[in-house]
């Protein structure tokens, strides 16, 4: 929860913008090795996305290999008026995504199949309603958070 | 665990959810008596339109906020009676509780005393803000 305790002043002074296609891409990215890894369980594709989260959390959205094919394969088709944003906000979608799928990872490795199940379901959910309703998870649950966790 | 039924489970829902989330957002929500704390241009930090005031909510983690913002200020640049204001969530945790703010961007809608007659969650379009602002007499 490193991105929690970061205050708000000190982000404000490095704003990176980045176009706002790539998140939701990856967003497409990410629900259909979810999915798959719902239905088979399967802990290399599992770990991969693990990989995937981190970096996005860690170093950011547009580090992350499914940011790399967006950017070569995906974004020369598209318009060049690229409609930019925060990277803060899906920043924070990848933390959380990576905490589920740390926990989906432990289910695994360790043979609780509900813990995996339950994990990937709620990861693929934001994963898909970001894709598919650009919803944005920061702005529904970081205020409750940071409400709960700070006096 | 090779079972679809999880699979099947969660778009269903998520489909669900997400039509909900996408016509509920920027929709003003009336309050069914104006009777909230009174907010002063002290406590919102910026002054009261002799009609209505507009008053954002945003967090750092919010992508619609840049979009509600610019939105709202081209819109009170037009209107004399209008004010806007643009309150940073985390800073204000007291009046975040208070006014039981929940997400970000969450817009209030003040009357001329200042206190709320109703509230949009999520990117209003120009049409629904007109709409609010109407409402307030």
């Amino acid at each position: 929860m490193e991105v929690l305790n970061q205050s708000s002043e000190q982000s404000q002074k490095k704003i990176k913008l980045i176009d706002a296609r790539g998140p939701r891409f990856s967003a497409a990215l990410t629900t259909l090795v979810l999915a798959t890894a719902l239905v088979t369980h399967s802990t290399i594709l599992i770990s991969i996305q693990v990989v995937v989260f981190a970096i996005g959390a860690f170093v950011g959205p547009a580090a992350t290999p499914y940011a790399f094919i967006f950017k070569k394969f995906v974004k020369p088709l598209l318009s060049k008026s690229a409609p930019t944003e925060d990277s803060r906000p899906p920043q924070f979608a990848q933390s959380i995504g990576l905490i589920f799928a740390v926990i989906a990872l432990a289910g695994a490795l360790f043979s609780v199949p509900a813990l995996v199940t339950i994990s990937l379901s709620l990861a693929l959910a934001a994963a898909f309603l970001n894709a598919a309703f650009n919803f944005c998870l920061g702005c529904e649950i970081y205020l409750i958070l940071v409400r709960a966790f700070k006096k | 665990m090779n079972s679809l039924i999880p699979l099947a489970a969660v778009l269903v829902l998520a489909i669900a959810f997400g039509i909900w989330y996408r016509r509920s957002r920027g929709e003003f929500r009336r309050k069914r008596t104006a009777n909230g704390p009174k907010l002063t241009a002290e406590i919102i930090g910026a002054t009261l339109g002799s009609r209505a005031t507009m008053v954002q909510f945003s967090s750092a983690f919010c992508s619609p906020c840049r979009a509600t913002k610019a939105l709202l200020e081209d819109m009170v640049g037009k209107m004399s009676d209008v004010r806007y204001a643009h309150i940073d969530a985390e800073s204000h945790l007291e009046l975040v509780r208070k006014l039981d703010i929940r997400s970000t961007p969450t817009t209030l809608f003040l009357n001329s005393a200042g206190v709320e007659v109703g509230r949009a969650m999520g990117t209003p379009k120009r049409s629904q803000v007109i709409d609010a602002i109407n409402a307030i007499h």
